[in-house]
């Protein structure tokens, strides 16, 4: 059994990059180059692949190249007033503090909260606008339902898919606590709140595989709420959503077959939906297309059989406070077939 | 004829006064009520609970060195950081701000103790008992976890156990007890001035601690109603929070936010005082542009009330909401600079002298000012929409408590010890505690806000390989074992054995203010007289100062009667008013604690006829206390105190600080209540239908009938105060019992209200708001009838006469408030369904 791995990103170049900007701000190309390595990675605000991330990246970096220099400037006059050889002037108190306490941060702040709050209407936008993408966050997963075009509805889990280029309008709400919906890579996060609805929009620029997560605490294993989302082209996009509103495929093999029946004689139907079979069940996950997601138990395990069966047997040791309960009194070979089963649902 | 000589009268003097003042010895030590014992203990306690949440934070940076770490299980580790959290700012931030002041404020106003001494150690009793209690819970597994702002549904119907109600009632016993201490430091620092202190020469210390100590007023009582309201939910099923039954929320989490940032305020500022009280010290000059710190100080206090909603911006706000908070909370970045800009001005002006107070001064300096840019950038909404609840946040509010916060307070401790201890901490040792919680801080903590913003969420247990995170969460746990080891050098610091080193110069650091004017050793009375002052800085600039001081030739130089006294003066101008007698050691207080704490703990476990049991002989022990320790009449009317001043020695009405007590914990009791009313009207704003059909309100004619007869308690309370004053006995008793009549039967008919119209709490939001509101005002109805009755009981035994009024004074005070409170109920429960 694997963790769930997307990619490698380079862990060792963050020390480099805070080495780099703390030693020596003059070469800030240098450490801009370090910074952009260190930036990189599946879930990372700072490599973004959103408008909404690019937005608030771009925000990120002038705010922080400011925060810099007031910083430098604050310890510099610091050092200055504590080893002052020339005696000041009587009007140098007086400058200081009207002009460092109220003249300057009364001039920049104005100046960024005009800009940061002209930002707001763009990222904002679509809270109006029908939404074809419904998740529902509850302890510890993602129930997503596409509604397509031509009015169908599409009822899958922990997975998104989004075409390049096109902006999705999420509608966000909770079944159970307070989740928060965070795709650092594509944008900001929106809470999910029971009893209420929010909406965020999604602006994917660029194709590729990200990471989202739960923001909120959320209980017991909150560490263990995510999610993958996978930006593509639009027309891979309408073929995937295509295939994904299609019931189950049949079994391919006979143990897949045996996993069927074991999984409709074990009462998994009670909880989970296979569409095109018996199991109907609305508590746990919808498993139609299991097989063909890039991971399983909500971005925690990746998809091969082993995952599977690891998961069918141990759930509660993988995700504590799952609400699934564990099937390891099955005889293995049954487990394997469920497992074989499960990932075949492509 | 044998004069004694003047060295003989002082050294008598000197000896009645010290035995007035005597700390008990032995096991009655406990019953020391002085600020200079209780206010040790107080510092002692909560420095401890700093380093036990410091043990759990070492164990969770531990589990998150690498990823997929198994070392905590995720319920330990979310166990872990509730307490973390909570501790660090229940235990620690807030009640060290309230120690240190009651330690050093009555030393700086040249006070004898506090007006209150006995509230005092109630309060460190009950900070105590529910500390340790807290603490304990998580060896038993028992530890609340659903973070430190308890977000509801979670902590509502997701956790049974009693993890959340050990939070929300332990805390709230908390809370009481630092609204009680911020009461005793309001009228400290407006009643308890030495003469000719005014009001623009004040230490910055007590103008920081009177801004801190009012915003305590009015930002506990919104948490203290948030709690209720969830711990009803939890233990009786009542839907303020759950969508299911008409509640909200996102209700909590403005009530909690409304305290929650004005919080991060009441620890920082006062931590600032400690830095404006050493900057001058350390430049060798007096503070420069002191009315700017005043006037930022409380522009700070104000303007933080008005940005709770930063803690919100990713629930769906209007952009309207996202735009007027980001502006607010952007701008309180303006007096926090000025405050700043001052100190270094006064550096500037001044000649700097090395120290390791002044090392952590600057080491603050440097972690605070990040902090608080990264804070601008957080409160850009588009920002936070990002940074919100990651580890980037983690960071920025790390950089500013320990920047805003631990760093003055351990230059608080390098620079006061002297004061406590007699002796110097070591400069060596406080130099490398310095450089190893500098450095090791920076480590831990500065990578975080790249950790966070490469999508680490905050309050996970933890986190996948693949997610690229792992090599800057090992230096962040470096860091912190750093940090940790500065720490415990500073633990031993303060520890270890110093019976060789010789005693402290006395005011080793050469400052100006009244503070060091301690002997050393110091001695329980505080100050040998209480001077007239008139300068910011006395000890520089008064004429002979110490030498007058020392002699007694200031005001109160003796104890004649044996008493503990103090002088009370006037608010603005400091003019001496009267001589407040003050009580001495008593094991009342941790009596009351524990009564008081009975309820609270036993609550916890659901055994609510234990808890109502404690919480009868709570009230007991509190009329107990208040009948002998309280308004005594004196035996004689006024006395000589020195430099031929005579005054009275009993007041009542406003000059009394009895009267100021009341008055600052009625204001909190009635903000708690005005939160109370706001959830009924934000219930309103979100439901379409308020009162939702078919439920009626309750009715308009037992509230009616109830606000007639409270109306006519008020009116019969301040009709026996006239009485009283005019000598009429039995008109006066007549008042008194007819006001306790009129009451219970006002709270009786308040009560039948949504009883007669069958409102059931359970089934929704609306009757269970309505309900809290009436049973919340005739609770308040009957404390008042008890007042009525211990009035009249009091003037029977001759405690109160037409000229000792103090007693009767308070209660009229207090019905003013019950009555406001009735009428409010009356008006909304039974007035604001005829126009909705």
């Amino acid at each position: 059994m694997t963790r769930f791995a997307l990619s490698s990103s380079p862990d060792t170049a963050s020390g480099r990059r805070r080495r780099a900007t703390i030693r020596a701000t003059d070469l800030a190309l240098l450490a801009g180059v370090a910074a952009l390595v260190a930036c990189a990675g599946p879930q990372s605000a700072l490599d973004p692949a959103g408008r909404g991330a690019e937005r608030i990246a771009e925000l990120f970096w002038w705010m922080t190249a400011g925060t810099v220099v007031v910083w430098a400037a604050v310890m510099a006059l610091a050092f200055y007033v504590s080893t002052r050889r020339r005696e000041p002037g009587p009007r140098a108190p007086g400058v200081l503090i009207v002009g460092g306490g109220v003249v300057l941060p009364v001039l920049v702040l104005t100046a960024l909260l005009i800009w940061g709050l002209a930002l707001l209407p763009s990222l904002l936008a679509g809270v109006d606008a029908e939404p074809t993408l419904f998740v529902t966050g509850r302890q510890f997963w993602w129930e997503v339902v596409y509604r397509t075009s031509d009015g169908r509805v599409v009822p899958l889990a922990n997975e998104l898919r989004l075409p390049v280029g096109r902006p999705a309008v999420l509608q966000l709400d909770s079944h159970d606590v307070i989740h928060s919906l965070w795709i650092p890579a594509l944008a900001g996060k929106v809470d999910m709140i029971p009893g209420r609805v929010t909406r965020l929009t999604l602006e994917p620029s660029r194709t590729g595989v990200f990471r989202g997560l739960c923001a909120e605490y959320c209980g017991l294993s909150h560490a263990h709420m995510a999610f993958v989302v996978a930006v593509t082209e639009e027309h891979e996009f309408a073929e995937w959503l295509a295939h994904q509103a299609e019931p189950a495929s049949a079994p391919a093999s006979p143990l897949a077959a045996r996993g069927q029946e074991l999984l409709l004689a074990h009462g998994c139907g009670a909880c989970h939906t296979i569409r095109g079979t018996l199991a109907d069940g609305d508590v746990g996950p919808d498993l139609t297309h299991v097989g063909g997601r890039l991971s399983i138990a909500a971005g925690t395990l990746s998809s091969d059989p082993r995952a599977f069966q690891r998961w069918i047997e141990a759930p509660e040791q993988v995700k504590p406070g799952v609400h699934m309960p564990a099937f390891a009194m099955l005889p293995q070979a049954d487990r394997e077939a469920l497992a074989a089963y499960l990932e075949g649902l492509k | 004829m044998s004069e004694p000589s003047p060295e003989q009268v002082g050294a008598e003097q000197a000896a009645r006064l010290l035995k007035a003042w005597e700390t008990p010895t032995g096991w009655r030590y406990w019953s020391a009520v002085n600020n200079s014992a209780v206010g040790v203990w107080y510092t002692a306690s909560s420095f401890f609970f700093f380093l036990f949440a410091g043990v759990l934070a070492l164990m969770m940076r531990t589990q998150l060195a690498v990823p997929d770490n198994d070392l905590l299980s995720a319920d330990l580790y979310n166990q872990a950081f509730t307490v973390h959290g909570s501790v660090m700012m229940f235990l620690f931030a807030i009640p060290i701000f309230e120690a240190i002041a009651v330690l050093l404020l009555p030393q700086m106003l040249g006070a004898r103790d506090l007006p209150f001494p006995r509230l005092s150690a109630f309060g460190f009793w009950c900070f105590m008992l529910g500390g340790i209690f807290l603490c304990g819970s998580i060896f038993f597994d028992a530890a609340p976890r659903g973070g430190w702002f308890m977000y509801p549904p979670l902590t509502s119907k997701y956790q049974p156990g009693i993890g959340a109600d050990m939070w929300l009632l332990g805390f709230s016993f908390i809370e009481v007890a630092a609204i009680a201490a911020a009461v005793e430091l309001i009228v400290g620092t407006l009643k308890c001035r030495p003469p000719g202190m005014r009001i623009n020469l004040v230490p910055l210390y007590a103008w920081y601690t009177l801004v801190a100590a009012a915003m305590v007023l009015f930002a506990f009582p919104p948490l203290i109603a948030g709690s209720m309201l969830l711990e009803v939910e939890r233990a009786f099923g009542w839907p303020f929070f759950d969508p299911a039954g008409g509640g909200d929320p996102l209700l909590w989490q403005h009530l909690f936010w409304l305290f929650g940032h004005p919080e991060v305020y009441i620890i920082f500022l006062p931590s600032v005082a400690l830095v404006a009280m050493m900057v001058p010290t350390f430049a060798r000059r007096p503070v420069v542009g002191y009315d700017w710190i005043v006037l930022s100080a409380i522009g700070t206090g104000f303007l933080s009330f008005g940005l709770w909603v930063h803690h919100m911006y990713t629930t769906g706000l209007p952009g309207v909401s996202l735009g007027l908070f980001s502006a607010a909370s952007t701008a309180v970045a303006i007096p926090t600079g000025v405050q700043l800009f001052c100190f270094l001005a006064t550096i500037l002006m001044g000649r700097v002298t090395r120290s390791t107070p002044m090392l952590f001064m600057f080491g603050s300096l440097a972690i605070f000012v990040l902090g608080g840019l990264t804070g601008v950038m957080v409160a850009m909404a588009p920002f936070d929409f990002q940074a919100h609840d990651s580890f980037f946040v983690v960071a920025h509010f790390h950089y500013t408590l320990f920047g805003g916060a631990v760093f003055p307070i351990i230059a608080g401790f390098y620079y006061y010890y002297p004061l406590v201890g007699n002796k110097m901490l070591s400069e060596r040792l406080g130099r490398l505690a310095f450089w190893l919680m500098f450095i090791g801080f920076n480590v831990a903590f500065l990578p975080m806000h790249l950790t966070g913003l490469r999508g680490m969420p905050r309050r996970v247990f933890t986190y996948p390989a693949a997610a690229g995170l792992g090599g800057l969460n090992l230096v962040s746990t470096i860091g912190a074992f750093i940090l940790a080891a500065g720490v415990a050098v500073i633990v031993w610091d303060l520890v270890r054995p110093r019976s060789r080193e010789p005693l402290a110069p006395r005011n080793p650091w050469d400052a100006g203010t009244l503070e060091w004017v301690q002997e050393m050793p110091g001695k329980p009375w505080g100050i040998r007289s209480i001077p007239q002052i008139d300068s910011r800085y006395p000890l520089w600039d008064q004429p002979d100062f110490l030498r007058n001081i020392d002699e007694g030739r200031f005001y109160l130089p003796d104890a004649e009667e044996g008493l503990r006294e103090t002088l009370v003066t006037s608010v603005v101008d400091a003019r001496p008013l009267f001589c407040q007698r003050l009580p001495g050691p008593s094991f009342v207080t941790p009596l009351a604690a524990l009564t008081t704490g009975g309820f609270f703990i036993l609550g916890t476990f659901k055994l609510w006829s234990l808890a109502l049991a404690s919480l009868v002989a709570a009230l007991l022990v509190f009329v107990f206390w208040l009948w002998t320790g309280t308004a005594r009449v004196p035996e004689k009317q006024e006395k000589d105190v020195g430099c031929g001043l005579t005054l009275p020695l009993y007041a009542s009405g406003s000059s009394s600080i009895g009267w100021w007590g009341v008055f600052i914990t009625m204001l909190a009791d009635f903000t708690a209540y005005v939160c109370l009313v706001f959830g009924y009207f934000f219930f309103w704003t979100v439901h379409a239908d308020f009162p939702p059909a078919p439920v009626q309100g309750p009715g308009v004619l037992w509230p009616g009938l109830a606000a007639l007869l409270l109306v006519g308690a008020w009116s019969a309370t301040w009709l026996a105060r006239r009485w009283n004053r005019r000598d009429r006995g039995r008109a006066c008793h007549l008042g008194l019992l007819g006001g306790a009549g009129l009451a219970a039967l006002g709270g009786a008919a308040l009560v039948a209200g949504p009883l007669a119209t069958g409102l059931d709490p359970t089934s929704h939001a609306y009757p269970a708001i309505v309900w809290l509101l009436v049973i919340w005002t005739a609770a308040h109805v009957g404390i008042g009838a008890i007042m009525h009755l211990y009035c009249s009981a009091r003037r029977l035994a001759g405690h109160m006469t037409p000229r000792h009024d103090a007693d009767l004074g308070n209660v009229v005070l207090y019905w003013h408030f019950t009555v406001l409170t009735a009428l409010l109920t009356v008006a909304v429960i039974a007035g604001f369904p005829l126009l909705a």
